[in-house]
Parts: structure tokens; sequence; C-alpha cells
């Protein structure tokens, strides 16, 4: 990124960042590394400055810069966030200290291990299954507006786990499924189209499901594009709940 | 070394990589597929599209009017023959998204919804609010998940074509987490690997766009095909680059420049209609014309100082507030975010600040329409290959087509291929992956005191492609371009690397990207030098006309050890003469 | 779509959480505090359980109550259930999603029609313990 040339002396501002490199030792240290101060920079863009200018050796995941990717989670001064979308000038002057998302394992530096999350939207079978069978030639399924609305907001999901990293239930317990993941089985269940609840059911209204959550709602007030699983979550509990009575009040009943 | 063999391989995990792996899923469970990304799918590039995908389901459309607009967008250097099969298959895979789970945005009738597009004289372009790419992307990854047959490796960076026998039968790849190069061998491989927006420096392009797949298979002895055609988006954030969608300019945005005028009335665009008029916006005219001529308006309008200055070069505005804050929030929330957060105005109440960046390359690997290129074994699809759909310049909302119809074609193709194909040549594969990883440690990790960095030279490749091959360029210009290229290339083997580690050594997947950009800059400066003519979005001040002539013909760029060698290839035409671009009539 | 099966291990670093994790941010400590006001729920449900098996001996219940530790006890039972009733009535609009069509209900009309439901349980029972 091109950025003006002025003559007075560059304004700094100092960064800390978490390195761990496994073939040189065990445990991690801290660099420090002073990057120019931007007024439009975002943490990212000080990051490329490191790796550029200062120190190539440094590691992390980054691509679109615009926040929907998700690739470029790490915690900023103890919280989750985006480092695309985290300024500089909401730190200015005070250090900025960069390390990797909270409770996934460490494979390099910046760089956390995300197969869990992978696995965990097969889990939850995180794909449409249609109620009804339709051949293409007969044209698209019809979903209202309002149809759309009902699970629009939990599809806005981009995968950045920044949710995991602010759950401390995730933190204690690794075999919870976790708010994206749930939150994703939701917007499936919710889409007018699918017929798959019944089979979800199993896996999300379990222990390590939704009974796991104990809303703490950290989830919700980090995730940068509003899904709100922490929500998701306790709209599952809610339907989870409604369904135990329906089988015992009414135990003919088909579902 | 350890060795992996699938059936097939499909190299990139965007959007067209994974509609060819679903294809293989449903029609081929019994074969193996290898999905090999160097980022995890659901990060590709696929992912930052906003506007939509154009398909003609309306009532009021037509196939014949699709391909009219997409051959004469592309200032006739479109293969009649592709685009007829593009519009023809895109109603279909569309609908086949629907029902894989794609939220698409309805009429209040339950129907999918259009709206118009640039450069397109009906409403055919299908969108998800304004994050079309990323809803699509998302419901291919999921539904992805179902097959068993797929495997996926992701963060594995591809580095060389594994080519035997004159066959292409896998690749070497490097992964990420170990470090390690490994062999893949498949009886077809395809590529999906994106463009390359990169090698200039403004570019809505994410950092993965550095035309991978291109240079592997251009040093495979594939011809690059069209490079010199690159697009330039309209409506770009200044600095960063980050996309606005035409989307913007569909719901009724329109460009105003220093003075507050609608200048794209004086280029040949038609003439305005007050943004209360309720035809406001109108197809094919002013701020819906093609982006080749509304990037090439926004310099012309430069030279006469009618843009305004600012920190990132020169800008004028697009104007929406006229839409009001209802309409924006439910059809483009996310440009109000977008702005909101990276120039800190609200468009509902404020001018956007937008200019020309970089944004997709309409060249790349040469197949023909089933996506075979001329090595037996290796196919192509999506904005890395060049069927031709897009010609000289790609109308909006088709390239999210072509990922579903060619993603498809090629994984068919390879598939069929596969079928005729003999097992893959294990030793001699797993002697030539040896050989590549040989050739990485001695190149990258032996000291020898290199003088040159990777951000040094990237630095200058993206300085020079921007003012020699920019939006206008000149024999001089290209010339220097070249020359500085040929420069790079030299000094990229002063490059030294700091990281000599194993375990995710970011470091030195920058210098092989970099060492592809330097390959795809060649090609495409190069080709941009040989075609004296100017056509769609390659624009010669020396040469300001169309040759049919001479030039109604694809460039074929072959690597050698000196420079490039530039071939020609007849353009396909069927059914629609050329003729002349016309906008803004009517 | 199988798992990234190559799964190559490599010496990963794993961060303990710290035993005072819920320490270190303000929304966790709310957190906590919230959890904790379910013992003075609690508490209520017991008291009430006390209130019943000793309804026939009204003075004496009255003189355990105006007892000082009852006193203490109740001073801080009722910011602890005040806190917990608020924050859960703040929480129900994540639970109970209204639809308008396309829209949904405002959030603060839901937490609101809660207050208000509220409010007037709490009148009538005041104006029928209280004649």
């Amino acid at each position: 990124m091109a950025a003006s040339e002025t003559d007075q002396p560059e304004a700094t501002i100092p960064l800390e960042v978490f390195r761990y490199r496994p073939e040189q030792g065990d445990e991690p240290t801290f660099e420090h590394y002073d990057v120019p101060y931007r007024e439009d920079w975002v943490v990212l863009d000080a990051l490329n400055h490191v790796k550029d200018q200062i120190d190539g050796t440094l590691s992390y995941r980054w691509s679109c810069r615009m926040g929907v990717c998700g690739s470029c989670g790490m915690m900023v001064n103890g919280e989750p966030k985006l480092t695309c979308a985290a300024f500089l000038r909401d730190y200015y002057p005070e250090v900025i200290r960069v390390e990797p998302l909270n409770y996934f394992p460490v494979i390099r530096d910046l760089v956390i291990n995300m197969d869990d999350f992978l696995h965990k939207l097969t889990e939850v079978k995180a794909w449409l299954v249609p109620k009804e069978e339709k051949p293409v030639s007969q044209g698209e399924y019809l979903q209202t507006p309002a149809e759309l609305a009902h699970y629009k907001q939990f599809s806005m999901c981009i995968n950045c786990m920044l949710c995991y990293s602010a759950c401390p239930v995730y933190g204690q317990h690794p075999e919870f499924l976790g708010p994206a993941a749930i939150a994703l089985a939701q917007r499936y269940n919710l889409d007018s189209r699918d017929g798959a609840a019944d089979a979800r059911a199993d896996v999300i209204f379990s222990d390590e499901g939704i009974w796991d959550c104990t809303f703490v709602g950290d989830c919700t007030r980090v995730c940068p594009k509003n899904v709100d699983p922490a929500g998701a979550i306790q709209q599952a509990k809610v339907a989870a709940t409604k369904d135990w009575y329906r089988s015992v009040l009414v135990p003919w009943g088909n579902k | 070394m350890e060795f992996q063999k699938h059936d097939i391989l499909i190299i990139g995990g965007g959007g067209a990589g994974l509609r060819a792996a679903i294809a293989i899923g449903e029609e081929n469970p019994n074969l193996s597929v290898g999905v090999i990304s160097k980022v995890y799918p659901m990060r590709s590039h696929t992912v930052s599209a906003e506007g939509g995908v154009a398909a003609v389901i309306k009532a009021n459309d037509s196939l014949d009017d699709h391909a009219y607009d997409t051959i004469s967008g592309a200032d006739w250097l479109a293969d009649q023959d592709a685009v007829e099969a593009l519009v023809n298959e895109a109603p279909g895979e569309l609908i086949q998204l629907e029902h894989w789970g794609c939220p698409w945005s309805r009429e209040p009738d339950g129907s999918v919804a259009v709206r118009p597009f640039g450069g397109m004289k009906i409403e055919r372009t299908w969108y998800a609010a304004d994050k079309t790419g990323f809803h699509m992307l998302h419901t291919l990854f999921q539904t992805a998940l179902k097959y068993n047959n797929v495997t996926r490796y992701d963060e594995w960076f591809a580095t060389r074509l594994l080519v035997h026998d004159g066959c292409c039968q896998g690749v070497a790849a490097l992964e990420l987490r170990s470090g390690q190069i490994r062999a893949i061998a498949g009886k077809g491989t395809v590529l999906c690997t994106g463009g390359a927006g990169r090698i200039f420096p403004f570019t809505t392009n994410a950092a993965i766009k550095t035309g991978d797949g291109m240079a592997l298979a251009y040093r495979a002895g594939v011809p690059l095909k069209d490079m010199e055609f690159v697009q330039y988006h309209p409506t770009g954030l200044p600095g960063t680059g980050i996309l606005i969608t035409e989307a913007s300019r569909s719901e009724g945005g329109i460009l105003i420049n220093k003075q507050g005028d609608r200048y794209l009335q004086d280029y040949d665009l038609g003439q305005p209609l007050d943004i209360q008029d309720p035809r406001h916006p109108q197809k094919r005219t002013m701020e819906l014309g093609p982006r080749d001529r509304l990037s090439q308006a926004f310099v012309k309008e430069g030279q006469e100082a009618r843009t305004i200055e600012g920190p990132y070069g020169d800008y004028v505005h697009l104007d929406i507030r006229h839409l009001g804050e209802k309409k924006i929030n439910k059809k483009l929330p996310f440009v109000r975010e977008l702005c909101r957060n990276y120039v800190g105005i609200d468009p509902v109440h404020e001018l956007i600040p937008v200019r020309p960046v970089i944004h997709y390359c309409m060249g790349g690997v040469h197949t023909n329409i089933e996506g075979e290129t001329p090595l037996p074994g290796l196919f192509a699809a999506g904005e890395c290959a060049c069927v031709s759909i897009n010609g000289a310049n790609r109308l909006g909302s088709n390239s999210l087509t072509e990922l579903l119809v060619f993603g498809a074609r090629a994984a068919r193709a390879a598939v069929r291929f596969g079928a005729q194909a003999g097992d893959v040549a294990v030793e001699e594969i797993i002697a030539l992956a040896d050989q590549e990883q040989r050739r990485i440690r001695e190149r990258f990790f032996q000291p020898k005191g290199g003088t040159e960095t990777i951000a040094g030279l990237r630095g200058e490749l993206t300085h020079t492609m921007e003012s020699g091959a920019g939006i206008y360029r000149s024999e001089e210009s290209l010339r220097a371009s070249c020359d500085k290229i040929r420069e790079l290339k030299q000094r990229f083997n002063q490059i030294e690397l700091a990281d000599h580690s194993l375990t995710f050594n970011t470091e030195l997947t920058t210098a092989l990207e970099l060492e592809y950009m330097l390959d795809i800059s060649e090609a495409l400066a190069h080709s941009a030098l040989a075609r004296t003519e100017s056509r769609g979005s390659h624009q010669r001040t020396d040469y300001p006309d169309r040759d049919d002539q001479r030039f109604l013909k694809h460039s074929l760029a072959y690597r050698s050890d000196d420079d490039p060698c530039i071939e020609y290839l007849d353009v396909v035409i069927t059914r629609w003469p050329p003729g002349e671009r016309v906008y803004g009539s009517k | 779509m199988s798992d990234n099966t190559t799964g190559t291990k490599t010496k990963e670093y794993i961060r303990p959480m710290p035993a005072n994790w819920w320490m270190m941010k303000k929304t966790f400590v709310l957190f906590i505090v919230r959890e904790l006001t379910c013992v003075f729920v609690g508490g209520y449900a017991l008291f009430l359980l006390v209130l019943v098996a000793r309804r026939d001996q009204p003075e004496a219940f009255a003189a355990w109550l105006n007892s000082p530790l009852l006193i203490v006890l109740q001073i801080i039972a009722l910011p602890m259930l005040l806190y917990h009733s608020i924050t859960w009535i703040n929480l129900t609009p994540k639970v109970m999603v209204v639809w308008r069509g396309e829209e949904r209900v405002s959030p603060l009309l839901i937490a609101g029609a809660n207050y208000v439901a509220w409010a007037i349980i709490s009148i009538v029972i005041l104006s029928i313990s209280c004649p």
C-alpha cells in the first residue's frame, strides 16, 4: 500500500508480537518492533511493514484486507480482532500486543491450528439438505424475502473464529461445538428449503453442543459480522426444549 | 518422499475449484479428487466479489441478448462458441447453486431477483445483497463438505507441475505446515488458481492473487492467452484499492468529477437522466457502461484536471446519497460498512472517493471451450484460464458465472481424459518432485549474501506495471516495462531469505509468489507491446484504433529462455460479426 | 469431504487457560457475577419453602425475618435478585425472536414488554399482600 511521503520525522507506534518458532525452541517469546504510525493504517498494515522491512521471519495469515475472508484473526491487546479492521489510531500511542487467537494450538508465530473448527463444520452437517427434491429444470425453490430474513444473519459468518477465542467454555472444554458451528447449523435449520433439522439435532442438542453454552455472550460481542452466534445458540435451546416437550406430551405425533 | 495419488487434482479452492470438485463428487463418486489450495478454501478471493452473477432467467431476457452483450462488451475478442456455452449453461448452474442453498435475494413472490449491471441491455444479474461472491463461495464450500471422495489439501502451495511423457501427471506442492515438498499425482489436473492483480500496486485483489497457476502452466510450456487485457474496475477506494461494487451504480449511483458534473456524458456513453427519473439508471448508458470505458474516462478527466487530488492519487466521487438509507441498508449494506471503516465516511450522507484500480485478468492459461489446455492432462477454469469468454473486456457479473460453468466443464473434461489415460508414472513423478524440493532448498535456503529484498523488488515491479502497462500504454512505456521486468528477473536471483525454517515459512511462499508475478508480468508486457491496436481494456496512445484486419486474434505468449514468443490465434466468430461497440443509445 | 488427511503433526504450542481467566475481562467478571446471583435465586426458593412450612406461625416467622442475620441477607439479596432479573430480561430478545414480515420486532420492545409484565405482576402481588 502506498503512503504519502513527508519530510517530518515519522511518528511510530510500538508493537509487541508473539513469536513461536518450533524448530528453535519450545517456548514462545515476544519481539518488539517500532512501526510507522499512519492514521489510516490497520494492525495488519503494521505487521506487513514488519515483514517487508524489518523481520521477514514473522508468519501470519492474511488475504483480502477488507474483512470478508476471515484469515487475519489475532488477539490485539487481549481482544480477538480481525487485524485488517483494527485501526492503529484506536491504540496510538500505546503499545499494541499482537498474539495468536486464544484457545487454539499455535503452529508458528501468529498462525493457529484450525483443524478442529473445520471438523466441526462437517459434524453439524453445515450444508442444505432440501426438504423436497426438485430437479433443476423446474427452477428455483421459492423463498420469500421474509423467509430469507429468518436465517440471513446466521449466514454471514466468515469463519474467522474470533468467537471461539472469546468463548471461555471452548477454552476449557475444546469438545464444545462452539459458536460459529452452531450458528451455521441454525442457518440451515431455519432455511425454509432445508429438511435436516432432525438430523442435526443429534449433534447439536447434545452436551458438546448447545447445552455446553452458558450464555457468556462474548462471542456475539466480538463477532465482526454481527452474526450473533449467542442468539443462535439460545434460540436452538428453545427449539430443543420445545421438541422435548412435544416428544414427551405427544409421543405418538410424527415430526 | 511421501506421495499422494488421486484420479483428478484441482489446484485452487475458490469458486471454480470447488465447483469442479462438486461436479466430480456428484457425477463420479467413485473417483478420488484432491483439492490443493494454498489457503483454506473459504479464504479464496471469490469471497470478495460483491455485485452479482449473470444468467438469463426473466421473461424479458434472452440467451442471444446475454451473448451479444458479452461479445460486444469484449470488443469482439471473445470466442463466440464459448460465450454461447456460457449463456446456455448459466441459468442451470445458478439454479443448481440455489438448490445447494445459496441465499439469493428474492422478489416478493419468492422467485430469484435480478439487477441491472454494466454493459448489459437487460437485467440478468442475480445477487445475494452485495456479498454475492461470499455467499456463493460459502455455499460451494459447505456443499463440498458432503462428498467423501474429495480430499482437501489445505495450505499446500503448488510449486511445479509434474510433466512426464508429454503429459501432466501431477503437481509438486509445499505443505506449509511441515515445509516438505510432496508429489501429488493425478491423471488430470485442473488449474483454478485465479488471477494476478497483485502485479499492480493498486488493486481490489487479495494478497493471494499472484498468478500462481498461470505461471505454473507457462513454465510447463502452455501459452498464456490475451495477457495484455487487464481490467481496471472504475470504483475502488483510493489507497487500499478496496472494491466498491458496480451494484452501487446498478442501484442508481452516479459518478461526478471535481466540478460536481456527471462527466461520463462526454465520453460516448449516452446522456444522463435525472436521478429522480424512474428510468434511471439506464442500461448500457452512463454509469452502467462497460468498465474499460469508464476507467478510460477517468484518465481523460484527470488529464483535464477535473479529478480531485488526494494523498493516494487523484479520484472522483461516487454519489449514492439519493438512494436513501433504507435502500442502502437493504441492497448495499457492505458498501456502507466498507466506507465507514476504511474511509470514515457514511455514504448515506457523504460522497465516496473512488478511482480505477486493477480488478481482473481477462487473459490466462489458454484453454478450449471444454477447459482443456494444449498440454494433455492439464485443464484450467476461472480467472486463471482464458477460454475466451471475456475477450478484451469483461462485463461485470460474468466472471462468477464463468467459475460455475467452466469449473464444471473443466472437471468433466479432466474426468473424460483420466478415463482413457494410463496409470501415472509414479517413480518418475516422485523423482521430479524430489528435484523440485532440492531446487527450492538450494535456491532459497543457502546463505549467499544476497542484497535484494522481496518487498523491494515487488514494489519496483508493481510500479513499472502501473506506469508502463496501465490504462493507457505506448510503445515507449511498454518497452520500458519489458526492460525493467527483465532486469528484475535477474535481480531476483539476489534475493536472500531471512527465514530458513520449515514450519509455516511464509517468506518462502512470498518469494515463490514474486517469482510467479515476474513471469506473469513478462507475458503481459510483451503481449501488450506486440498488439499494435487499441481494443477494450488495452489502449495504445500510439495505435488508438481497433484493427480487426490484423488483430481480431488472441495473443499467445510462450515462455522462452529469452523474451516470450508471441503468436496469434483467430477468434471464433459464429453468429455475431464484428461491429461497433455502442453504448448509451436509445 | 474428508478432513485434511495429511495432518502432519508439528510441535505445536498450547497456551494454558489461566485459573483466573474470569478476572481478565470486564465481560467475564460481569458474567460470573450474573451466574453467582443464581445462588440467591436458589436461596429465595428455600425461603419460600420455609414460608410455606411456617404458614401457621406468622409472628414467629416475622420475628425471624427481622433478626439481624436475615436483615443482612435481605439487604444483599435484593440488589442481587434485581441484577439477576435485569440482566436476564435484557437478554430475552436474543432468545425470543418475533418476526413481522422481513423485520424483527425491535429488541427494545421485547425487553420492554418483559419489564412491563414484571411491573404488573409486582403491583398485583403487592396489592394482594399489603391491602
